[in-house]
Formats: C-alpha cells, structure tokens, sequence
C-alpha cells in the first residue's frame, strides 16, 4: 500500500540532499544556517510519525530559530550559463515542455485510476490520500521523463532541486507552519469565541448592513486566520445563520455560496495565506514581500463589492 | 477573549514586517498559552499538528523536475515561443492563462496549475518575454509587476473556478458547516450561485490586465 509517508520519505531525500549540497558548497557563505534549516526539516520529514509531540514542536523552534537568528537565505547561482541555456532550448525546442505538462496529465490520470486498484483485495492507496499520492507518482513519472530525454548528470535533480529551495528558503516551510496554527486555533476555541463577539456585536434588522458585516467580516476573518475554509463556520454561525437566514429569512444556499467566496477576496489579500501570496514571492525572486498581494488588493475589494450587492439582491424574497 | 491574543500577534508581526515563520510560531505558542495549555502543551500541540500538516509541504517534490527543465533552457523556450507569436501581449498571455485556470479548476481540475508547476518556468517567462519584446528597455519596477501579476492570475483563476465544480473541499465543507446547524443545501445548488461571482472575477481581472497592455504600450511608444 502506498500512503502519504512514502511521499514524506521523498521529501526527506530531498531537503536531506539540500542540507549535504549546502555544508559542502564552501562559497555559500550561509553554508551552515541553511544546512541546518534543510536539515532539521528532514527529522520531521523521515522521523516526525515516530517522535514525540514535544519533540516535533522542539523542532520547530529550532527552525524558527535558524532563520531568525541567521537569517539563512543566499540562492546559490545557476548551474547552466545563459549561453547553454538558449543553446539547450533551441536543440529540445517544444519538447522542454513534455516533462512539465506530464505533472499536471499524470495527476489527472493517477487520480482517476489509482483510488480502484486493489492488490489481493487491499486497496493500492487510502481513498483519503489520493490526490497527494496521485501528486507524488506524476512528480516521479515526470522526473523519469526529463532524465531520459534531457541525460543530465545523475546528481543534477538534486542539485537543481537544493537550488531551488534555497532561492525559496524559510518560505517553503511557511504554509506548513500556519496549517499547524490553524489546528492550535481551533483547538483553543478562537473560532467560538469570534462567532460569540460577533453575535452580540453586529446588530440585526437593515439588510445591506447585515450582508456587508457577513461578506467583510469573511474577507477579514479569512486574512486573520490565513483559509476561508477556518472562517466560514465561524462567521456563518456567528451572523450568517442568526441574521440573514433565521432573521431575514435569506436563501441559505445563496448566501453560504457568496460568503465563502467573499471569504476568497480575503485571501487573495492576506499574508496568512502563504502558500497563495509569499511562496510565489520567493518564486519568483521579488524584492518585495508584499508584491503579489498588492496586485491582487484591487481585484479582491472590487469583487468583495460585488459579492455584497451579489448576495443583497439574490437572497433575500422581495 | 483572551484566546485572541494569538490573532493581535499575528497583525502586530506582519504590520512590523518581522520574519513570518517567527510570527506565526509566536501567535501559535501565546494562543496555546492564553488558552491554558502551559508551555510543554502548547508546544507538543504545535508540534503535532505540524507533523500531521507535513502533507502541505508535498507540492516542493516537482522541484527537481522543474529545476532540470529549467536547467535545459525550459524558461528560455517558453519565453522564445511567445515572442514569436505578434498578437500575445503580456495582459493577453495572463488573460489566457486566467481563462484557462478558471475553466479547468470549474471542472475539478485544480491540479493544471500551481505557482512552482505553472507560473515560474512557464507563465511569468512567457508574459515578461511578451513585455520585453514590445517595450525596449524594460525597467525592473515593471518586469516585477508582470511577475506579481503573473502568480496572481494564477490565484484568482482558481479561486473563482473551482467552487463551481460539485466536489471540491469548500463546497463540501459550506454543505458539511450548514447541516450541524440543520440546514440542507444541495451542491448543484451552490456550485450554481457561485457562477455570477466567477464571472465578474473574470471580467474585473480581465479589464485590469488588458489595461496594463495599455499602460506598457503607451511606455513603448515613448516617454511622455
């Protein structure tokens, strides 16, 4: 059976090799903080099932502690000149994009066909891990590929890979982090505790000014907590459910639709959600942090605009 | 109320722009504190939840693909492909890529597409390669913005398509949320209502990208 650890393994192999590349690639002068970082990534990735809670949270600290005091963050330069790359690219031509596109193909084919295949009646793989291990087959698939077509040397994939994660840096790690401050949240009640402040806060009656404290006060939650997904039981039990439906007698279905999506313009607005705004940020090697929010705030308050009148003139009878 | 301490911490850290992975260990360990937990608690919570949210962190295996790709020239040929071709300007290759994304994601295909997959060896490259082809001398401030705009699109073309589609996770979750408060909602009903916001995602975006056609004709035509 293939489950989700065996993926872990491979990411274990991966961060593992960029923290051995990165203590021995003497230029690096952040040599040591990010072979650290990558380092202690890889006890979580290949040991994490089996330590202790305490022990995994102690981990994390570590790492916090790495970027914050090191700051651990020097890409190291390219492997290929400018020069091979156009040379490259002009004898494979359109084919460099086989690899690529076959990520995406790949996926679509494994997640409709490995969640069937039994082997002496035990299913291949658990109907919940599906889609990641659907990921984690194309991601390989793809890799045999691009070995076969381009023949690198056969240490490059781990090369190219540790040069990526270091131009990504402390990035990488960010949206694991909040995922796990999502679960502390919850655990703690943040969620019962809002919904109750904004039950007795949000006065009832005037319906537009209903509407926009439901739709901002989504967006809001969403850009606090970083996932509309953790919002929207909030709010909707806090306001939606108590005001629009029960006392204006809104549509549920139209109003639980365009709240979680008012919930989306807050994320495109957020920090939190680093997986949608800073990842890509250190992607695409952008000087500012903010660079991907900003372009997108425009989109989001006009949408979140539309979503309120949407919802005001939809769902309530006349 | 004092739960939410961990929510001021997270405003407080992001406002004052310190390291994000220092602010989010903070709100996590006085949110578990403010909650009663004790430190060892708090810690152990964290750290569980960490381990159990490793499955986050399994987008990073496309790395080695990607980076061998690029290695061969991948960002090179996707630039190369596009400049060939007259009519796709920068605003128009992201208008495409918007639609693209917002199609596919309505049809549960969330997959084709993706920051690290997508937008980094293909998409940004293609849309810059546009832009520097059409305005000579392109300033970095610029080449920045069809960046950032680049990983937007991405962004918004998902966001706004895949509510559409009947069993994605936030569809399941709005009619999972509505049921314990004994409301039945049909997922048909509300893939249907998400349709009218799907489309004026489209059209504002659309309408801000092909404006920034516009703006970075008028700098090619020259400084005015």
């Amino acid at each position: 059976m293939i489950t989700v650890e065996f993926l872990y393994r491979l990411m274990g192999i991966l961060t593992g090799a960029a923290a051995v590349i990165n203590l021995r690639d003497r230029a690096n002068p952040t040599r040591v903080a990010n072979a650290l970082f990558w380092g202690l990534w890889t006890i979580s990735f290949l040991a994490g099932t089996w330590l202790p809670d305490l022990a995994n949270g102690v981990l994390i600290l570590a790492m916090v502690a790495v970027v914050t005091l090191r700051g651990g963050k020097a890409s190291s330069g390219e492997s290929t000149t400018r020069a091979e790359r156009f040379e490259s690219a002009k004898r494979f031509g359109n084919r460099l994009f086989l690899p690529a596109l076959a990520i995406p193909a790949f996926t679509l084919l494994a997640n409709a066909t490995i969640g069937r295949i039994t082997l002496g009646g035990i299913p291949l793989v658990d109907a919940k891990e599906v889609t990641l291990v659907s990921l984690g087959i194309a991601t390989v698939l793809a890799l045999v590929i691009a070995m076969l077509m381009l023949r690198p040397p056969l240490a490059a994939p781990l090369g190219e890979a540790r040069r990526l994660l270091d131009s990504v840096g402390w990035a990488a790690m960010l949206p694991q982090l909040l995922a796990a401050l999502g679960a502390v949240f919850a655990a703690a009640g943040v969620g019962t505790v809002v919904s109750t402040l904004a039950a007795r806060w949000i006065p009832g009656g005037a319906p537009l000014l209903s509407v926009s404290a439901y739709t901002i006060g989504m967006a809001l939650l969403t850009m606090l907590m970083g996932n509309a997904f953790a919002a929207f039981p909030v709010m909707t039990l806090g306001i939606g459910i108590p005001l629009l439906i029960n006392g204006l007698h809104g549509s549920p279905t139209i109003i639980a639709a365009i709240g979680m999506l008012s919930g989306f313009c807050g994320t495109l607005m957020t920090p939190m959600a680093a997986n949608f705004n800073i990842v890509p940020v250190a992607l695409l090697e952008l000087p500012d942090r903010y660079a991907v929010i900003r372009v997108q705030v425009p989109t989001a308050l006009m949408l979140l605009a539309v979503n309120t009148l949407l919802m005001y003139t939809l769902a309530f009878p006349r | 109320m004092l739960v939410l301490s961990g929510l001021l911490v997270v405003v407080l850290g992001f406002a004052l722009r310190l390291n994000p992975l220092l602010v989010v260990t903070a709100a996590g360990i006085v949110t578990g504190l403010a909650g009663g937990l004790g430190l060892v608690k708090t810690l152990a919570t964290l750290g569980h939840a960490f381990t159990e949210s490793r499955y986050v962190a399994i987008v990073w295996l496309v790395l080695p693909v990607i980076g061998l790709l690029e290695r061969a020239g991948l960002r090179e040929r996707a630039r190369e492909l596009v400049t060939g071709i007259r009519a796709a300007t920068a605003g128009r290759v992201l208008l495409a890529y918007l639609a693209l994304r917002q199609a596919t994601a309505a049809l549960g295909l969330v997959s084709l597409g993706g920051h690290p997959q997508m937008v980094r060896p293909l998409i940004a490259p293609m849309a810059e390669g546009a832009a520097e082809r059409d305005v000579p001398g392109l300033d970095d401030t610029t080449r920045q913005e069809i960046r950032a705009h680049a990983a937007a699109v991405d962004n918004i073309g998902v966001f706004f398509g895949e509510d559409i589609f009947i069993a994605i996770g936030s569809i399941l979750l709005i009619k999972g949320v509505m049921e314990q408060a004994g409301i039945t909602v049909l997922p048909t009903r509300l893939a249907i209502w998400a349709i009218p916001t799907a489309i004026a995602a489209f059209v504002i975006h659309g309408a801000r990208l092909l404006r920034l056609d516009r703006r970075l004709l008028r700098r090619a035509v020259g400084p005015s």
